[in-house]
């Protein structure tokens, strides 16, 4: 294994670990990266240690302490700044890395703590589990690197000036402060999935935030969302390839060539819906991934069990009553009922919030094609195009605009 | 421990009869909550348009009505309290909001003694 890839896979842990004992965000990553160079420097001639992390978390220990004890001698004061949380670096102790918890759930806990917002809740995840440096997490949200790099000193510092607590909360609160963990690996998922801006897909945050998914999921067996969440992420990721085409345009649900769906992702992904089903204790991301199950099942469009994809939305609508959900709901009732009742229900959800999201006028635009109404189709296409900045959605709208004038008239029903 | 500022907005409105009758009954109920728990510290309260806002004017000094903020809202009363951490401040602000009815503001509270500064300024660090 490259250094590379154990920085990949070790960075969140050894950071989570060096927090907890130094008490400090900042000291800990310089504390780990300082050992990474070291590895760098030494991995090629000496060889690999048998378990790198480990080797990482001690080096990183002792540059940290040796560092502490030259501050405390220079400058008594400065050393007590590595005093929150109660760290453990002063007591000696050598922690025991292979026996203790791992400190990355206490990590994305701190990351995620609803005091913070939710992008620099966002900015620390992807900084702090998973290694990306402020230049990438910056580029992946399209944000000057000035503006994250001082958002994430911001929150890093609102960390520790609030005194935002170092662990897993306790069970009482844990469902409440699950939410906006779930939420994060979720946005990061869907900003690969649907970049708001320029390309349609990035699969490295894809990758990221299914790679998190795993970590929770693996740290909180318990929790079924957790579970849900990951099998979510894994069922969408897998129509990845089938998705968008060679030339970088979008391929609908409809359209996709199912043989490119990736089938050991879809394997993992039914299994976790199927161990979830046995629990019983749906969720929104358990029901959004039963949804996507359905899907993954289904040999074509056409043969999809669209009644059971209609309960899932009913059961999902019942839990988290959105208007997404609702527009999600009509498509599939569109499918089991016919265009014209998935129509009415579509526009039963007008709104002043519903009229500028893309997908609602994409959706009008597809029922209304379908019933042969080629000017309304078009002119939804249209609106529908000028609400989303995404360059490959915007080109398939287009697409979509152009074909329903084409192949128009001769659909148009007698 | 930690000390936080529990602060409450108030707008210039008077609470209803019924409404200022139930804070006299919850709120000291708080308080005495916070006393059993040893996390008070004390509590302030800030009479409605009473402020007044000094500010440096060539030279001079301009008296105005106040508050300096141009809001709705000002700050009406504060607990400052000392617990273990953020969490254990939240919960309390939780209660907080149930007593006063309205949001509260949550802030880490960095008091400093005059014996402290006058340490700090010794030892030239301010």
């Amino acid at each position: 294994m490259t250094v590379e890839a154990v920085f990949r896979r070790e960075y969140g842990r050894c950071v989570a670990t060096l927090i907890r004992f130094l008490g400090d965000i900042d000291a800990a990553e310089e504390a780990v990266q300082d050992a990474f160079t070291v590895a760098v420097a030494r991995w090629p001639s000496e060889g690999q240690p048998a378990n790198p992390g480990a080797w990482i978390v001690t080096t990183a220990r002792n540059r940290a302490i040796d560092r502490l004890r030259r501050e405390s001698v220079r400058d008594e004061r400065h050393a007590q700044a590595h005093h929150l949380y109660g760290a453990d670096a002063a007591a000696g102790t050598a922690p025991q890395e292979e026996t203790v918890p791992d400190d990355r759930l206490r990590l994305i806990f701190t990351c995620c703590h609803p005091a913070l917002n939710q992008l620099a809740q966002v900015a620390l995840t992807l900084r702090l589990l998973g290694g990306l440096e402020t230049p990438e997490v910056a580029r992946a949200f399209f944000v000057p690197e000035a503006t994250m790099a001082q958002r994430i000193v911001r929150a890093k510092r609102k960390i520790s000036s609030a005194h935002i607590p170092y662990r897993v909360p306790a069970e009482a609160e844990l469902p409440a402060r699950l939410k906006p963990v779930l939420a994060v690996i979720y946005l990061i998922f869907n900003e690969g999935y649907a970049a708001t801006t320029g390309s349609l897909i990035r699969l490295d945050l894809c990758a990221e935030a299914i790679r998190l998914a795993r970590v929770l999921a693996e740290l909180m067996p318990d929790e079924p969302e957790a579970q849900g969440l990951l099998a979510l992420l894994l069922l969408l990721h897998a129509r990845s390839a089938a998705r968008v085409t060679a030339g970088g345009s979008l391929t609908r649900l409809a359209e996709q060539d199912r043989r490119l769906w990736d089938r050991d992702l879809i394997t993992e992904g039914q299994a976790i819906v199927r161990a979830c089903v046995q629990r019983g204790h749906p969720g929104p991301y358990q029901v959004q991934a039963a949804i996507n199950a359905v899907h993954s099942f289904a040999p074509s469009f056409d043969r999809t069990d669209w009644r059971a994809i209609l309960t899932l939305y009913d059961q999902l609508y019942a839990l988290t009553p959105t208007p997404v959900v609702a527009l999600n709901r009509a498509v599939a009732l569109a499918e089991v009922r016919g265009p014209a009742a998935g129509l009415d229900a579509v526009n039963d959800l007008r709104s002043p919030a519903m009229d500028s999201y893309y997908l609602f006028h994409a959706a009008r635009a597809d029922l209304l094609r379908r019933l042969g109404r080629v000017e309304e189709a078009a002119a939804a296409y249209d609106l529908a195009r000028s609400l989303t900045a995404n360059l490959v959605e915007q080109a398939f709208l287009d697409a979509r605009h152009s074909a329903v004038l084409d192949t128009g008239p001769s659909n148009q029903p007698g | 421990m930690a000390q936080y500022l529990l602060a409450l907005y108030y707008t210039d409105e008077m609470p209803s009869a019924e409404e200022f009758q139930r804070l006299c009954v919850d709120v000291p109920a708080l308080n005495a909550k916070m006393e059993d728990a040893s996390v008070f510290v004390f509590q302030g309260g800030l009479p409605p348009e009473s402020a007044t806002v000094v500010r440096p004017s060539g030279g001079d000094f301009l008296i105005t009505d106040g508050p300096y903020t141009e809001t709705k809202e000002h700050l009406g009363g504060f607990w400052i309290i000392d617990v273990a951490d953020l969490d254990a401040a939240l919960e309390w602000a939780k209660l907080a909001a149930v007593a006063c009815r309205r949001p509260v503001e949550v802030a880490p509270f960095e008091m400093r003694t005059i014996d402290e500064l006058l340490a700090a300024s010794a030892a030239g660090e301010l």
